[in-house]
């Protein structure tokens, strides 16, 4: 791989996961160093998801081999709520509602979880609110939704942002986005890049998974991988991006074998 | 895979509360004919009148059968077995704590509700009921200056028989149903709480209830009256200790508030549920009813239910006068093998009355939760209203939830809502959760709180914290 490497973030390797008896990573690999945004694209039902799922720890997603190494750690020992805890965060495709509890008191939960295991003492509450304010005006973000119950009856849009609030707030050191861009109108879109990039560092690395290249023309990926049948098949820089929404997908049924070994 | 091992031993942990105390007892020894009752009624020094009223209820108790209408299944109960009085030893009138058995001021700390702390930090006046005979009074004098007597059932027979020959049985006779009468011919102690006109009462009132000699049938008597303009807020919270035999408690309470007259009674009601196969808990079949007498009086029930195995409770209320106003707010929540049939039932009679149910029913494990409740308008009620809200949620799939809402409507003037709806605490709520860091634990508790919010935003400040601490312990291990 090429790329800055000084450091790395996550290792994949060998990754065979499947959900409910189905097969669906079949010998992932994937390096992330700390610092990178990755953007992982490919065919709908290639396993983008699968991937985001099986690193955040969701119990039905059943990993059958493979190492995942996240910043020393072998992640698939952890429960999902002590991945969290160690800075991995998913914006997910479908952010879930949890009616009758309140955005804000949500987000306070969560950020008091992850700060009791760091040890520390939990945020009080204006303090807790001066943050959220600052991050939400980093992510555009309507006051009022902080009252409203998490993501109940929020547009399409508002939960996406909810998500990017979310992760401003939580400051995590991997984040996956699992198509944050899809369903965003154009300013939108630039409003999630602008807060993905305002916590870009050289610690925090970024999975960015996406269909498009216009959520790319703001987040620059250092890398860019083409997951097709449960494996990476192409990797690239940023151009590869530009030429598979040329070319779509297309010559991989042609490619697989070759490009199958070479990612 | 970790989770599931976490849930599993959290699963495990024995009934947190689940001690026995050792204070000697004086019990009579179980069954109950009429010779028991004169003995109760003897050992308490009562009045001619009161052992009739007894009696009178056990009459007509032995005529009546043991009901079995609600949908809960149970072993049947025999009474024969019961031992129907027991007093600690120490029986006494005590000033101070200091004077109190060192052991039972033990349970109260474990219990987390010393009595010290109490009275210290809060400024509740708390009247301990330790098995069936109040033992501490606290804050009386405070409250004596105002005129509000507070205080034991027994206590306030001696001191104020004509207020209490005045109302007992006025709210709820012993005719009512079989565990009323069953009280009423045996109750061996309880509160008893009268506020005189035109006075506030300062401080939230307090009762712990503990059932503990073994096999002792708790049969609790509350009488609460307001006078016109006065305001009272009483609290009812208990916990018990573990049992290998289903033990029977059968309370009644009475409330009669006057004009203009405002009583908010809250409950949490923490009794041992039995084990996981729901072997040795509670019975709980109690009676609550109160009579706004006057008009624009108001009657608030609030409660928390998490234990029992069986419980069976409808705290009602008579709306009799004019723009009277009746509330019940309920949480009532079934992990492992309890069940729970509660509602309440709301009696419109005066005109203009008003009444608000809030019911919200948790079901886990293999628990069933059944919402049971009446709005009945009479034909005078002109212009009644009632807004029913009842809420339920799963979690898990071998649970149950129901609802039964009676409505009867004599009057064509009057307007009832009802609304419900079903929820389940989905796997992908818990992942959510999960992924930001919070534990299964805290998240169901999280959600399950948000769920009660409107039931717990009713309780006085410090119930509100302990009803949702109890709700976290009571969800323990409940999905997986
Ligand atoms: N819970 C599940 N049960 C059954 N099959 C599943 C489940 N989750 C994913 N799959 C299957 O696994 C395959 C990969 O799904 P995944 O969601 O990872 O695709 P994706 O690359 O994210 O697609 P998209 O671009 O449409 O979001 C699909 O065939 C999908 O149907
Ligand atoms: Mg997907």
């Amino acid at each position: 791989m090429s790329g800055k490497k000084e450091k790395q973030m996550l290792e994949i390797k060998g990754l065979h996961a499947s959900v409910e008896g189905t097969e669906i990573l079949k010998g992932l690999d994937l390096e992330v160093g700390a610092g990178e945004v990755h953007a992982i694209m490919g065919p709908n039902g290639s396993g983008k998801s699968t991937l985001a799922n099986v690193l955040a720890g969701r119990e039905e997603y059943q990993v059958d081999s493979g190492t995942v190494k996240y910043n020393g750690l072998d992640l698939l020992e952890l429960a999902a709520d002590e991945r969290a805890c160690e800075g991995i965060f998913m914006a997910f495709q479908y952010p879930v509602s949890i009616p009758g509890i309140s955005n804000a008191y949500f987000l306070r939960t969560a950020l008091n979880a992850l700060r009791r295991y760091r040890d520390e003492s939990e945020i009080d509450a204006v303090d807790f609110l001066e943050l959220v304010r600052s991050r939400m005006e980093l992510v555009g973000m309507d006051q009022k939704l902080l009252q409203r119950a998490v993501n109940d009856g929020f547009s399409g849009g508002e939960k996406k942002r909810n998500e990017i609030l979310q992760m401003a707030v939580l400051d995590p050191k991997l984040s996956i986005l699992d198509e944050t861009d899809s369903g965003l109108d154009i300013d939108a879109l630039r409003v999630v890049a602008a807060g993905v990039n305002a916590l870009r560092t050289e610690d925090r690395s970024f999975i960015i998974v996406t269909h498009y290249q216009r959520l790319l023309d703001h987040i620059v990926p250092d890398r860019v991988h083409v997951l097709s049948g449960g494996r990476i098949v192409r990797s690239g820089g940023k151009d590869l991006a530009l030429e598979l929404e040329k070319e779509g997908y297309s010559w991989l049924e042609a490619d697989d074998a070759k490009a199958g070994s070479g990612a | 895979m970790s989770e599931k091992d976490e849930l599993r031993e959290l699963a495990d942990r024995e009934y947190e509360y689940g001690f026995v105390t050792d204070v000697e007892s004086d019990a009579l020894p179980p069954g109950l004919d009429e010779t028991t009752i004169k003995e109760i009624s003897r050992l308490k020094c009562e009045p001619e009148w009161l052992l009739e009223f007894r009696l009178k209820a056990y009459r007509h108790w032995i005529t009546m059968t043991d009901p079995s209408w609600a949908k809960v299944k149970r072993n049947t109960i025999d009474y024969q077995q019961i031992i129907y009085y027991s007093a600690p030893k120490a029986k006494k009138s005590i000033d101070s704590l200091d004077e109190v058995d060192p052991e039972l001021l033990e349970t109260f700390e474990k219990l987390g509700i010393s009595l010290d702390e109490q009275k210290r930090l809060s400024g509740v006046a708390v009247d301990a009921v330790f098995d069936s005979v109040s033992v501490v009074t606290t804050f009386s004098d405070k409250l004596a200056d105002l005129g509000i007597i507070f205080g034991s059932f027994s206590d306030a027979v001696n001191k104020h028989p004509e207020l209490v020959r005045k109302y007992l049985g006025s709210v709820v006779p012993y005719t009512d149903n079989f565990f009323a009468a069953l009280n009423a011919a045996v109750f061996s102690d309880g509160s008893f709480c009268y506020i005189p006109a035109g006075v506030k009462c300062p401080m939230e009132l307090s009762t712990y209830f503990r059932i503990n000699a073994a096999g002792t049938g708790q049969f609790e008597r509350t009488l609460i009256v307001a006078e016109e303009r006065s305001t009272v807020s009483y609290l009812e919270g208990c916990t018990a200790p573990m049992r290998d035999e289903n033990q029977l408690h059968a309370a009644v309470v009475e409330l009669v508030a006057l004009e203009e007259a405002t009583i908010k009674y809250s409950t949490i009601q923490n009794w041992y549920p039995g084990d996981s196969e729901g072997v040795g808990g509670i019975y709980n079949f109690v009676t609550k009813r109160g009579m706004c007498k006057g008009d624009r009086s108001k009657i608030s029930w609030t409660q928390v239910e998490t234990g029992s195995a069986v419980t069976w409770k409808y705290p009602s209320c008579v709306l009799l006068g004019d723009e009277s106003v009746g509330e019940f707010y309920s949480v009532a929540l079934t992990n492992n093998m309890q069940q729970a049939d509660t509602g309440t039932k709301m009696v419109h009679i005066g005109k203009r009355t008003t009444s608000t149910i809030i019911s919200k029913g948790i079901s886990a494990g293999r628990g069933q939760n059944t919402y049971r409740g009446l709005v009945d308008v009479k034909k005078g009620a002109e212009g009644a209203r009632n807004f029913s809200q009842c809420d339920s949620m799963l979690l898990g799939d071998r649970c149950g939830a129901h609802t039964f809402p009676y409505i009867e409507v004599r009057n064509p003037t009057a307007k009832v809502e009802h609304e419900a709806t079903t929820s389940k605490i989905g796997e992908d709520q818990i992942f959510y959760c999960n992924q930001r860091g919070i534990s299964t634990e805290d998240a169901i508790s999280m959600i399950v709180n948000g769920f009660c919010k409107e039931v717990f935003s009713e309780l006085p400040m410090e119930f509100a914290v302990e009803a949702q601490k109890l709700l976290a312990v009571s969800l323990e291990g409940s999905v997986g």
